[in-house]
Formats: C-alpha cells, structure tokens, sequence
C-alpha cells in the first residue's frame, strides 16, 4: 500500500481495510489527513465545545480501530466513522446535562411554521392575478457561479452558515451536503425518520442559501 | 403551484422524495417560472460548494498523537 497513499487515485475503502489490518501507518494517516477536520466539525455542532468535539474525534479513531474486524463493509468506511462519531457525541452529550438530547433537537428544529423565503417576497394569497408568486424574481446572483464555487470565501461562508445553524439541521447539513452521506445512510446514523431528515435539511440549506444570496444577490 | 409552494418543495424534489404527481406540477411550473429557475440553480450551487468543502479542506497536518494511538492498537492486536 505505501506509495499508492500518495497517488492521485485514491485508495479504496476495501484497500484500506485490507492494509489496516495489516498494520500500515499510511493508511490510518491518510485516513486520519481526510476525516479527522471533518469529525471535528461534526462533533463540534452538536456537542457544542471544541474542546469536547476533539477529545469525540479522538475516540472515534479508537472506537473504529477498535471495530476494524466487525466492519462488513455494508456501509462506506466514511459512513461507518461518522456512526461511531456520533455515537461517542451522544454518549457525551448524555453524561453532560447541558447538552440536550439529539432526538429532543430534532423535535424542537422540525416544528414550527417555516417559510424558506422571506414572505414579502411572494404576492398575497388573494392577489387576483398571481396569488402567492414572486413579486419581482428573486435577484440573480451577481456574481459568475464558476467564480463562486472557486473562491475559497464562499466556502468559508457556508461553513460559518452551517456553524450557526441549529444543530440538528447543522449536523444533517454537514453529512449530507458537505460529507456526501445519502438520506437512507444519515437517517440510519443519526436514528432519525427520513420524513424529520428532509425537514432538517430543508431548512438548513434555505438559511445557508440565504447567507450566500446576502453575500452575493441583493438580500433574500 | 404558486413559487412560495414551491421554494418549500425543492429539497423533496432533488431527493426524488416527491409522488409522481407533484413532481410534474414541480416541473411544469419551472419550466415556465424563471424566478423559481433562478432559486433552484442557487440551491443547487449552494450544494456544490458544500459538496467542495469536503475535497478542499484535507487535513495534511495528520496528528502525532493519532498514530501513536495507532502504533498502540497494532502492538496490542498483533
């Protein structure tokens, strides 16, 4: 395996598997170099303490060494860290009584009139032509999407947005949209119904949206 | 379909979460509505710089402490 690490094609999660358990070093670095940021930041949305979120990170590391011959590979390698990840943030959060239990999270995040666009924006329900469409269109974003999708700012930006969000819509955010988990696999991780995923993410990418068009459009 | 119905759909479309029926409705009205156009293609981009999160930020700076604790588990498992 070593020298491959290090090859512009990366590794699968078999081949990693197979040379960690054959004890190469540069397979868990490469491992530990790709997720670790990633679980951090995971962690860090839901338990709230970057302190704590480390110290979570760490002992998914272990918990996952720890679970090497018990993985089937019926999940991606990803997935399975982020399912140790926030089973270790959950068994955290339990003995902190500042913390407060994800599936209360989820109750209170999915609750509640939403309205992904400011109201203002859409004509009355009762107006005699076009109830409830756009007023004017929203603004285009002014600048080119090739520019926005290679400036380094944007990404900051989302990552601040996602930071700022609730933390049960914070964290689906991050593995579905940052981390690339499907819905099935992020329900199954975090114990949460698919119709509850949908809702959280929903409404975290209706506010991330919603930085980006401040950032880039003229409000809304 | 009016656009304020729609802009609360759009995450259920783009998982293909939305019955046949619905999602044609969807359909219609987009290709007809160049305001909800313009907010689908921002939701989308808003996706793929989340999506570019994860490829650009790798983290080359792989903890000491980390591969010792790895160092450990491989002495103690061998």
């Amino acid at each position: 395996m070593s020298g491959e690490v290090t090859s512009t094609a990366l590794p699968g999660d078999s081949d990693l598997i197979r040379a960690l358990r054959e004890g190469a070093e540069d397979a868990f670095a490469f491992l530990v170099g790709r997720h670790h940021a990633h679980l951090v930041r995971a962690a860090t949305n839901y338990v709230r303490d970057p302190v704590a979120a480390e110290d979570v990170a760490q002992e998914t590391w272990l918990g996952f060494l720890g679970s090497l011959d018990r993985f089937e590979g019926r999940c991606s390698l990803k997935t399975w860290l982020f399912r140790i990840l926030f089973n270790k943030a959950q068994t955290r959060v339990k003995k902190d009584t500042r913390c407060v239990p994800f599936s209360t999270l989820v109750g209170e995040e999915t609750s509640g009139e939403w309205a992904s666009v400011d109201p203002s924006y859409f004509k009355e329900p009762d107006d005699a032509f076009e109830p409830g469409h756009w007023v004017e269109h929203p603004p285009a974003w002014k600048t080119d999407p090739v520019l926005i999708l290679e400036e380094t700012e944007t990404r900051e930006l989302v990552l601040k947005a996602i930071a700022e969000l609730p933390p049960a819509q914070g964290t689906v955010m991050l593995l579905r949209d940052v981390n690339g988990l499907d819905s099935a696999e992020v329900c199954n991780n975090l114990g949460i119904t698919d119709t509850n995923q949908r809702v959280l993410l929903h409404r975290a990418r209706t506010r991330v949206r919603r930085v980006l068009s401040q950032r880039y459009g003229i409000g809304h | 379909m009016s656009c304020k119905e729609l802009v609360e759909l759009v995450t259920d479309y783009l998982d293909e979460a939305l019955p046949a029926s619905e999602r044609d409705r969807f359909e219609a009205h987009m290709s007809n509505c160049v305001g909800c156009t313009d907010y689908l293609e921002q939701i989308r981009l808003t996706l793929r710089v989340s999506r570019k999160i994860e490829e650009e930020s790798l983290d080359t700076e792989v903890r000491e402490g980390l591969l010792e604790a790895f160092r450990d588990w491989k002495s103690r498992s061998a």
